[in-house]
């Protein structure tokens, strides 16, 4: 099964949860796609074995063979090229690397060069696969790395549990794309709650199942996440407690279920919610 | 001379568009005929790039000045490219901003933002 945990807000716990839960999952993949800051190997203590580069691809023009039609710049949706004082300007930032104007150029003057954007490297920790992205500083989006995570997910028959970017745009989408179920992490501020709303609109626009993890709850105290999960009818998987002794287990880079026993059987109970609901849901989709 | 004008309304007593690449129209103004003529920003519905589909836009009316309060890095480099001069909009109508760049009053456009393109919505990154 492949599961997605993403929250709106960032230091909310995806981390926590998704290296976790793989942690207490006998045969697992943590799979880091928040490539702009992956931080999950940290707490696995995972020495690097294998690090891939990936490319994306970018358009070069030859100027002697361009006749200037525009074809290219006309067909490009993301207007990554421009016709400017008689030759093609290319913004590889912008680019999507579609090769749709290599395709469409009538004088066939459009090669294409590849770029490096960041990397994947591959580690293990006690059985568990490792695997995060980075993407290289500089670099306007990340996508290109995720799609490439997923490439190495796809080959994989382990259990995967895939750490999200915090928010909800594009990397986002990237990256739960085609889990099979989504964990919500959620923490009880007012900020948290708003995002939580967000990605909660996201994994029912992708329809996708679904559960809420309530992350640093307080006992007796307010909790707007938990309220909204109430009235919106979204499914609470757990509460996890805000406790000092779990806090001090994940500042020292530690996972807590290696560290508590308490918090083992709990993060267990957790999986086995999960693995219920995506039989379930299995079952529904069949 | 041709002097173009970001805009929202076609008149030249209304203000200058707050945005460039996704105003609604140019006004593009002779200062020699002393015509106005008005067309509209195809690049306002782009999915990405507005910014440079505008420049273009620009460049193809033949332009030698652009007015505008703000313009975006990679507007810039298709502008500076083909040697449009982009002057710093002040508040006021689109009238008055004529006025004062032809007395030499409008400052040149030197701080460009970096666009909105790319990592939107990120939770706690991007504030």
């Amino acid at each position: 099964m492949k599961i997605a945990v993403l929250s709106g807000k960032g230091g909310t716990g995806k981390t926590l949860i998704a290296a976790n839960l793989a942690a207490v999952c006998d045969d697992a993949s943590y799979v880091d796609c928040d490539v702009e800051a992956p931080n999950g190997n940290l707490l696995f203590k995972s020495k690097t074995q294998e690090t891939e580069p990936v490319y994306i691809k970018i358009p070069v023009v030859d100027a002697q063979r361009c006749d200037g039609c525009r074809a290219c710049t006309e067909f490009c949706k993301f207007n990554a090229l421009a016709f400017v004082s008689g030759k093609i300007m290319v913004f590889s930032e912008i680019c999507h690397s579609c090769g749709g104007c290599v395709l469409i150029c009538p004088t066939k003057s459009i090669t294409e060069t590849r770029q490096e954007v960041g990397s994947i490297a591959y580690g293990t920790s006690k059985k568990i696969d490792v695997i995060s992205g980075t993407m290289h500083t500089g670099i306007a989006s990340g996508i290109p790395i995720i799609k490439e995570l997923w490439n190495v997910m796809e080959a994989t028959p382990r259990n995967i549990f895939i750490d999200c970017p915090p928010g909800s745009a594009c990397s986002v989408m990237e990256s739960m794309k085609y889990a099979e179920y989504c964990v919500l992490v959620a923490e009880p501020t007012v900020f948290g709650t708003d995002n939580l709303k967000m990605v909660h609109e996201l994994v029912q626009l992708f329809q996708k199942p679904y559960g809420v993890v309530l992350n640093k709850s307080l006992e007796n105290e307010w909790n707007p996440a938990k309220e909204y999960c109430l009235q919106k009818g979204a499914p609470i998987l757990c509460e996890l407690p805000f406790d000092q002794k779990l806090a001090k287990i994940q500042a020292n880079g530690d996972l807590i279920v290696r560290k508590s026993k308490q918090y083992k059987n709990c993060f267990s109970e957790l999986l086995r919610s999960i693995e219920r609901e995506v039989q379930h849901a299995a079952a529904i989709d069949s | 001379m041709k002097i173009v004008i970001p805009i929202d309304m076609p008149s030249l007593d209304e203000s200058i568009s707050s945005t460039f690449g996704r105003s609604k129209k140019f006004l593009i103004y002779d200062t020699d005929s002393k015509e106005e003529c008005y067309i509209d920003n195809f690049a306002r519905s782009s999915q990405g790039g507005a910014g440079i589909k505008a420049a273009q836009v620009i460049l193809d009316t033949g332009a030698d000045v652009l007015i505008t309060p703000r313009c975006g890095e990679n507007a810039v480099k298709v502008l500076h490219e083909s040697n449009i001069k982009i002057f710093q909009a002040i508040s006021g109508s689109v009238q008055h901003n004529i006025d004062q760049f032809l007395q030499g009053k409008l400052l040149k456009l030197e701080d460009f933002h970096g666009g909105y393109h790319g990592n939107h919505g990120d939770g706690d990154r991007h504030i």
